[in-house]
């Protein structure tokens, strides 16, 4: 069943438009890949189906689940199951992890019209899924991502995928200021993630992510448009070519 | 002429009052001379305006225009109404004293179980002897007015050594609408001694009326204090509280005031540091909102040399609201090795939310380190989307980034209890606005 149908998206920042009629539709269970050289469009693709403030969509429609996502606010959104990783995860002193986390935990749950989780249900769920991606306890008793490595930042995005449960998992260069040991950290927290409920779109600037989530579908974006799909051998081929090819193309 | 224009616009309002005020303000008749030259002070000054320097963006002829007549003792029904207040902001294991109107009520108080730590009598009772406690500064129009119609407040003395084993709230209750409270106190600590000192404003029903407080604090030499002020006034009221703080020799005094309320507030502290070692530390948040108008200006003046002050103010100001921060420190010629600094930072969460800050330095001496800064700001777009995108809606997302930009003053308080009570004001502060 298709999760996510992006349909001949074309979206502006500044009378300048990104995305030229952009289309991708997305099944459950499928993780994708979306790779492209910079300015192709990527990070907008995701802002967009987020909510980011600051992007024009003048056509076009995003269908999350059968629903227009575009009506949503970022918090409905969130709450319906979309989900994404930043590729910069910004730091906001003063708000503590924990609170952060059962603040946005149990807002979702209450849009969907669920019960909150009490505060041992809450605190067992936490120390169950940090001990399995390596978080130190220490490290959700500070800010929000305040003082964290490039990493931890990671992770500690990955940590908030698997408590939120979404059905869709934008990860927005994930692999982007890691070293090969964090990557692949994040990248095993991700793996455990994968299931034929949910869905995935690695967005990715490099093959190397995708030695460690291996994709159902590669596609190729330029110039904001999607330019060619394929099975994870596209990926390679890339990596051994290049992005030149595309840009011609597009 | 403008003098003459404010005596006129202004004196004979106050003039009925104090004449009607006369026959129940206490004190023998050398301290009602006092009083008297204290009003004919305020009646030649008038209420501060705008040309007056300290007052430049607190101008209460235009803000507050008139002093509003000398609320009447509380009655039972009243009391009634501030028993019930208590229940509501009473601070859990703490000793309370409490002012109905500007009257200590030593029926709602916990006299008893305060004797064994600290001495208490009543502004009433000390004004039978003298005067002195009325002698301060009068040369602000506003303290003036304090001196001549003070009816009462508490005068608390906590003794060499004495470390006090629960935080002593005073409670001023306001039950009285469209009627004034005029208090004056005194806190003084003794040597080596150990206390937590609150003072918390708030109203039992009472809409529209006016607090002029005065609080005369002295800390003697190696002592600890905590002393925190909540301002949670109606929406409607006015406080104007001017303090008076001396501080000894290697003592730490830890201030911390939070405005929750109060359509104008404000609040001048004078603090002197007149011991060598001492550590000063100010923290104030205003939370203001729709057009209340909130003021802290403080002075701290270090006279002798060694001693450290710190003022960090957080202001969050919505709507059509107004904060002011006026900080300065005096470092007068002997104070070498001073180390004075003073940030303030606002967030402006409207577009017509105004924020004043004018810190200014004097030093005298040549061996220091002083400083200041200012920052005034919305809230971070990227913070906010990064919340939504985690679920939070809009207000709820602007609440936690609110409440970890005051965080920082807040944590300041190191007793658990207090600061969650404190949390506790701001929180609902928080849901107002929703």
């Amino acid at each position: 069943m298709a999760l996510l149908e992006v349909k001949d998206l074309k979206v502006r920042v500044e009378e300048r438009e990104i995305l030229h009629g952009l289309t991708l539709t997305v099944n459950e269970g499928e993780v994708h890949a979306i790779m492209g050289p910079n300015g192709s469009g990527k990070s907008t693709l995701s802002h967009v189906i987020a909510g980011k403030p600051g992007y024009e969509v003048t056509d076009g429609q995003i269908l999350f689940k059968g629903e227009d996502l575009l009506e949503m606010d970022p918090n409905e959104r969130a709450a319906k199951g979309v989900f994404l990783a930043f590729q910069y995860p910004v730091e906001i002193p003063g708000v503590a992890t924990m609170t952060f986390l059962r603040t946005a935990l149990n807002a979702q749950r209450k849009a969907r019209g669920e019960s909150e989780y009490s505060t041992p249900d809450f605190l067992r769920k936490v120390r169950e899924v940090s001990k399995s991606l390596n978080i130190p306890q220490d490290m959700l008793k500070r800010g929000v991502n305040v003082g964290f490595s490039g990493g931890e930042k990671k992770r500690n995005e990955v940590l908030q995928m698997a408590l939120f449960e979404p059905s869709l998992c934008i990860l927005d260069e994930m692999d982007s200021g890691l070293d090969i040991d964090a990557l692949r950290i994040a990248a095993d927290g991700v793996n455990a993630l994968r299931s034929p409920k949910r869905a995935m779109v690695v967005i990715t600037h490099y093959q190397r992510l995708l030695n460690y989530i291996v994709p159902d579908v590669v596609h190729v974006m330029s110039k904001g448009r999607v330019v060619k799909s394929g099975g994870k051998e596209l990926a390679l081929e890339l990596e051994a070519s290049g992005y030149a090819q595309f840009e011609d193309a597009a | 002429m403008n003098v003459a224009v404010a005596k006129t616009g202004n004196g004979r309002a106050v003039s009925d009052l104090f004449a009607s005020a006369e026959g129940r303000l206490p004190g023998s008749p050398s301290v009602i001379a006092v009083r008297r030259e204290a009003f004919e002070t305020y009646e030649r000054l008038g209420l501060p305006h705008r040309r007056i320097e300290e007052w430049k963006y607190t101008d209460l002829r235009a803000l507050v225009g008139e002093v509003l007549p000398l609320a009447a003792s509380p009655d039972a029904a009243a009391l009634k109404r501030a028993a019930d207040a208590i229940k509501a902001h009473a601070i859990a294991g703490a000793r309370k004293l409490v002012l109905v109107d500007g009257v200590f009520v030593a029926d709602l108080s916990d006299v008893k179980a305060l004797a064994s730590e600290a001495g208490l009598r009543t502004l009433r009772e000390a004004l039978e002897k003298d005067a002195g406690l009325l002698e301060a500064a009068a040369t602000d129009a506003v303290i003036a007015l304090n001196a001549a119609l003070a009816t009462d407040g508490v005068v608390l003395s906590i003794a060499d050594g004495a470390q006090l084993s629960a935080p002593i709230q005073i409670i001023h209750i306001a039950t009285a609408s469209s009627a004034s409270a005029f208090s004056r106190s005194q806190i003084a600590v003794g040597n080596g001694a150990r206390a937590t000192i609150i003072e918390s404003f708030v109203a039992a029903g009472a809409k529209a009326y006016q607090v002029n407080d005065a609080v005369i604090v002295s800390v003697g030499d190696n002592a600890d204090v905590a002393h925190i002020r909540l301002l949670d006034d109606a929406p409607d009221a006015v406080n104007v509280t001017s303090q008076f703080v001396t501080v000894g020799a290697n003592t730490k005094l830890n201030f911390f005031n939070m405005t929750t309320g109060a359509a104008v507030s404000r609040l001048q502290g004078f603090i002197t540091l007149a011991g060598e070692g001492s550590d000063l530390s100010i923290n104030g948040v205003n939370l203001l909102q729709k057009t209340e108008h909130g003021d802290t200006t403080l002075v701290v003046d270090h006279a002798v040399p060694n001693c450290v002050s710190r003022e960090v103010f957080r202001a969050v100001i919505d709507d059509r609201a107004h904060s002011v921060f006026q900080g300065r420190i005096i470092v007068r010629p002997d104070a070498q090795k001073t180390d004075g600094k003073m940030m303030t930072r606002a967030l402006l969460l409207s577009d017509e939310a105004e924020a004043d800050n004018k810190p200014e330095l004097e030093i005298f001496a040549d061996d220091v380190s002083c400083g200041h800064g200012a920052t005034a700001g919305a809230l971070d777009d990227s913070l906010l989307f990064y919340l939504k995108a985690r679920g939070l809606p809009e207000k709820q997302a602007q609440a936690l980034l609110i409440q970890a930009f005051v965080g920082e003053a807040i944590e300041q308080i190191a007793d658990d209890g207090l600061r969650e009570h404190v949390i506790g004001i701001a929180e609902r502060w928080l849901e107002r606005r929703q």
